[in-house]
């Protein structure tokens, strides 16, 4: 028995391959194991290699595993392409549509075992439900019952007729009891011990940003669809019409940033998501929402780019675009949540920063964060405050007796705003340089005051987590991370804690502004410093560098991989071991 | 509470235009002073959207809540106020480059979505702003700074554009009839939908050849057709065309369209800016659900 397995299925995009490791996921779930599902997929919508990923544990995972238990191959494409990532002792179920299945040369240690899963299916009338005869041959080899699983048939097929309950039920037997006579015996070690049967939830990140949005009060959404961040509008164009609000699929990036800053500067909480060629679409619009002051929210999640890049691979490389990016000096804050269940909770702290400091906030998220399905113990809804920040009362109105001082110079830089529709509070809202009642002018004393006030909002950005430490209070090596790297670099802090490595772990949630007080005082602790980042530049790194003290500087290693994978927790451990040892050379590339 | 009976000067801010001697857009903002007192406005309730260039400057010129948007951006943003705040009365202007030019995919997605605002296009055929270049509705053959050879691109036809994208209220109105222009403008505000102005608006700095004489001599008043019936789709089609594009009045009004808000799904009758934000935590529990 097992309390840690990877389980997968592989096939052809378009033929349901999702829909076997959703099921499975599920039903695990409900048992109360804790799950870490991931999609590997192509850029098209049928064919190709596609293949979900599901770790299996009794503890809370936050990342994939470097070694495969049990693969569930529909061609043999998928066997080619995993089975050198198998376990000793690992078993591949093959079925393809003829031919046996074959190992590569040089896979040992692993069973090969044929279970006709096509055959089943289209013997029961549809060769679709190949993949419900994988998810039984699937809970055979782990040790699962089918009464196990037929709850969530019974959810999902449902409203789709009772007989179609009741042939995937079928399948699911059939599978099941082949799966058994053709596995014999022996291989009782990949059976999962059993778990303790507790709620928890499984959501992905994008889904958790989404519902974080929704609990924030978000009610219009504009965007343009874009992989990895369209499951956000498809989750919020589910649920905001019971609240009223809209959703709005504009004709491109451009418009869908244009129409949330129109309804932020009109007062209702919007938001608009997008991957990098979408950002980048958005970048003068950033600008105009800081000059106007006007809150926004953007939802950037990250794939692998330049360009139209990878787009179904993950990357993180829009750190400097997100930092820097548009024209000016334009102050915004952008927030990176450190785990899926962080999502939630990121999109809430988003919308209060945005009308606390009323300006664009992006939320970094990376396709390993949005697309990954996780276990989340639950949410805190009591730990959800709405803070609408400066908005002016009616006594505010009509400054001094003039027109509305809507961009009045504050000690905090923080201007209480009037929304339309509220009389006294007439002003222009202009991306022009402009006075405190939004005239346009280019007076050099203006225009110094002006920027001042505005970059005076984001001397200290309050209220939310800046950086998760984890780790000894004195660690001889800090690891320095960001997104979705969470897991392999949790998981690398607890392999060298074993190994007498006395490790700390720095996630920073908070990139901009930069929280250089509290990243100083981690890295002042530490004897080696390693920045472990998806992308080639090391973004992040060189975001520190420009924050900390040169003696600093110096210590800083670089750990990058941009291959469209994530980080496995090895690729941390081995780079560290031999930093710290004294014979060890620079750390190494693994891109 | 007495009624407050507002007049155009109720819609004039302190600053004075940085237009031209003689710029039509003069008699641009005059029409919407005027069709703002006709139909009896409250300023806090009025988003005047502009975008950049001469036109774009009317925002600072019209008492309003005002938003001055960046390059062709008027008709999202101004999507954005209408879908937070269905209450106000939101008005976009701008000229022929930010609408036609760099805007022109926004201002067809916005005609063809039929969501209720005026778009009142200031065309006068030239960028002025950038000092005088060829704009996307100049002739072909018009020689300008940049296109010293006369320009070998052929004009958007805004009036056929809108046509063909289902515009359900068009018109066309000339500076140098402002009081004509003020009672189009304020019908188009009344409109329930998408409502186009294209204001003939001359550049007399830089465009010699499209003048107010070359707009006397030529344009053709529907509104003074007794035969002329703006209802009538084809007749519309037909006659921007037999006319190129050269008529000002009433074009097409189609009342019977749903717009865009009436057919958004769940969407609120009273101010999405009003809508409840925050609830119980057991409310949202019940979400979280669905997820287990």
């Amino acid at each position: 028995m097992s309390n840690e397995l990877t389980w997968v299925v592989g096939g052809q995009q378009g033929e349901g391959i999702d829909t076997t490791g959703e099921i499975l996921a599920s039903a695990l779930n409900r048992l109360g194991y804790y799950i870490y599902g991931y999609r590997t997929f192509g850029s098209r919508i049928k064919g190709g290699h596609t293949n979900y990923r599901i770790r299996i544990a009794q503890r809370p995972v936050y990342g994939i595993a470097p070694q495969i238990d049990v693969l569930i191959a529909f061609d043999q494409d998928s066997i080619n392409r995993l089975a050198g990532e198998m376990a000793p002792g690992g078993v591949v179920v093959f079925n393809g549509k003829g031919g046996r299945g074959k190992l590569p040369p040089g896979v040992e240690g692993v069973r090969l075992i044929e279970v006709p899963m096509v055959d089943l299916a289209r013997e029961l009338g549809n060769p679709i439900m190949k993949n419900m005869v994988g998810v039984g041959v699937s809970a055979a080899l782990l040790g699962l019952a089918p009464e196990d699983i037929e709850p969530i048939i019974d959810e999902r097929f449902a409203g789709k007729g009772g007989k179609l309950v009741e042939a995937n039920k079928t399948a699911l037997r059939r599978g099941y009891d082949a799966a058994l006579q053709a596995l014999g015996e022996a291989d009782g070690h990949l059976h999962l011990a059993p778990a303790d049967g507790r709620r928890r939830y499984l959501m992905t990140g994008d889904e958790a940003a989404a519902f974080g949005a929704l609990v924030a009060g978000c009610r219009l959404v504009a965007a343009y669809p874009i992989t990895p961040a369209s499951e956000i509008m498809h989750w919020l164009v589910k649920k905001l019409p019971q609240y009223g609000g809209v959703v709005v699929q504009s004709e491109d990036e451009i418009a869908a940033i244009s129409t949330v800053i129109g309804a932020g500067y009109a007062g209702v909480r919007a938001l608009t998501s997008t991957s990098g060629p979408g950002f980048s679409l958005m970048q003068e619009a950033l600008g105009y929402a800081g000059m106007i002051e006007a809150p926004c929210v953007i939802v950037n999640v990250q794939r692998a780019g330049p360009s139209t890049g990878m787009p179904t691979k993950h990357e993180q490389s829009d750190l400097f675009e997100m930092v820097m990016g548009s024209h000016g000096d334009l102050p915004r804050i952008v927030l990176a949540p450190v785990t899926i269940e962080d999502c939630f909770y990121g999109a809430v702290d988003a919308f209060n920063l945005a009308d606390r400091y009323q300006t664009p906030v992006i939320l970094a998220l990376d396709l390993a964060l949005g697309l990954a399905k996780q276990t989340v113990e639950g949410i805190d809804f009591e730990r959800v405050r709405i803070d609408r920040g400066a908005v002016a009362l009616p006594d505010d109105l009509n400054w001094e007796g003039g027109d509305f001082k809507r961009y009045r110079f504050t000690d905090t830089g923080i201007s209480p705003r009037s929304l339309p529709g509220m009389p006294g509070g007439l002003h222009l809202a202009t991306g022009l340089e402009h006075d405190e009642t939004g005239h346009i002018t280019e007076d050099r004393g203006n225009r110094v005051r002006m920027m001042q006030k505005r970059l005076r909002k984001f001397t200290q950005v309050d209220g939310v987590e800046a950086v998760r430490y984890e780790g000894p209070e004195q660690p001889e090596v800090l690891l320095v991370g960001w997104g979705a790297s969470y897991g392999a670099l949790r998981e690398a802090r607890e392999i060298l804690t074993e190994r007498g490595v006395a490790t700390g772990h720095a996630h920073i949630r908070l990139l901009a502004p930069f929280p250089a007080g509290p990243v100083a005082e981690l890295l002042g602790r530490a004897r080696h410093v390693i920045v472990a980042e998806n992308n080639a530049q090391g973004q992040l790194a060189a975001l520190m560098r420009q924050h900390i003290d040169s003696a600093d500087k110096a210590r800083l290693r670089t750990l990058n991989k941009y291959d469209g994978t994530l980080f496995l927790p090895a690729e941390i451990v081995e780079p560290v071991l031999a930093a710290v040892s004294p014979m060890a050379a620079s750390a190494k590339e693994v891109g | 509470m007495a009624t407050v009976i507002r007049t155009p000067k109720d819609y004039r801010t302190n600053a004075a235009p940085w237009w031209c001697p003689g710029c039509g857009d003069f008699g641009v903002l005059r029409a919407l002073q005027e069709a703002a007192a006709k139909l009896n406005l409250a300023p806090e309730n009025v988003v005047l959207v502009a975008g950049i260039g001469c036109s774009g400057k009317i925002g600072d010129y019209f008492r309003s809540y005002s938003v001055h948007t960046v390059h062709g951006r008027t008709m999202p943003v101004a999507m954005g106020i209408k879908l937070a705040n269905r209450d106000l009365t939101v008005i976009a202007a701008g000229g022929d480059g930010d609408g036609y030019g760099i805007g022109l995919n926004h201002f067809i997605h916005a005609v063809r979505r039929n969501i209720d605002i005026t778009y009142i296009v200031m065309d006068n055929h030239i960028y002025g702003l950038t000092k005088g270049q060829f704009s996307p509705t100049s002739a072909q053959g018009f020689k300008t700074t940049s296109s010293p050879a006369g320009t070998a691109d052929r004009p958007i036809k805004p009036l056929q554009l809108a046509l063909s994208a289902g515009v359900t209220y068009l018109a066309q109105a000339f500076s140098s009839h402002p009081d004509h222009m003020a009672e189009i403008i304020a019908e188009a505000i009344q409109h329930k939908g998408f409502s186009l102005v294209n204001c003939i608006s001359p550049c007399v700095t830089y465009n010699k050849v499209n003048t107010y004489d070359f707009y006397k001599e030529r344009l053709v008043n529907l509104d003074e057709d007794p035969d002329y019936d703006p209802r009538n789709y084809d007749l519309a089609v037909e006659t921007v065309r037999k006319y190129d594009e050269l008529v000002i009045g009433r074009i097409y009004i189609d009342d019977s369209q749903p717009s865009y808000q009436d057919l958004l799904p769940g969407y609120a009758e009273e101010p999405l800016v009003k809508a409840r934000l925050e609830y119980e935590p057991e409310h949202w529990q019940a979400i979280l659900k669905e997820f287990a």
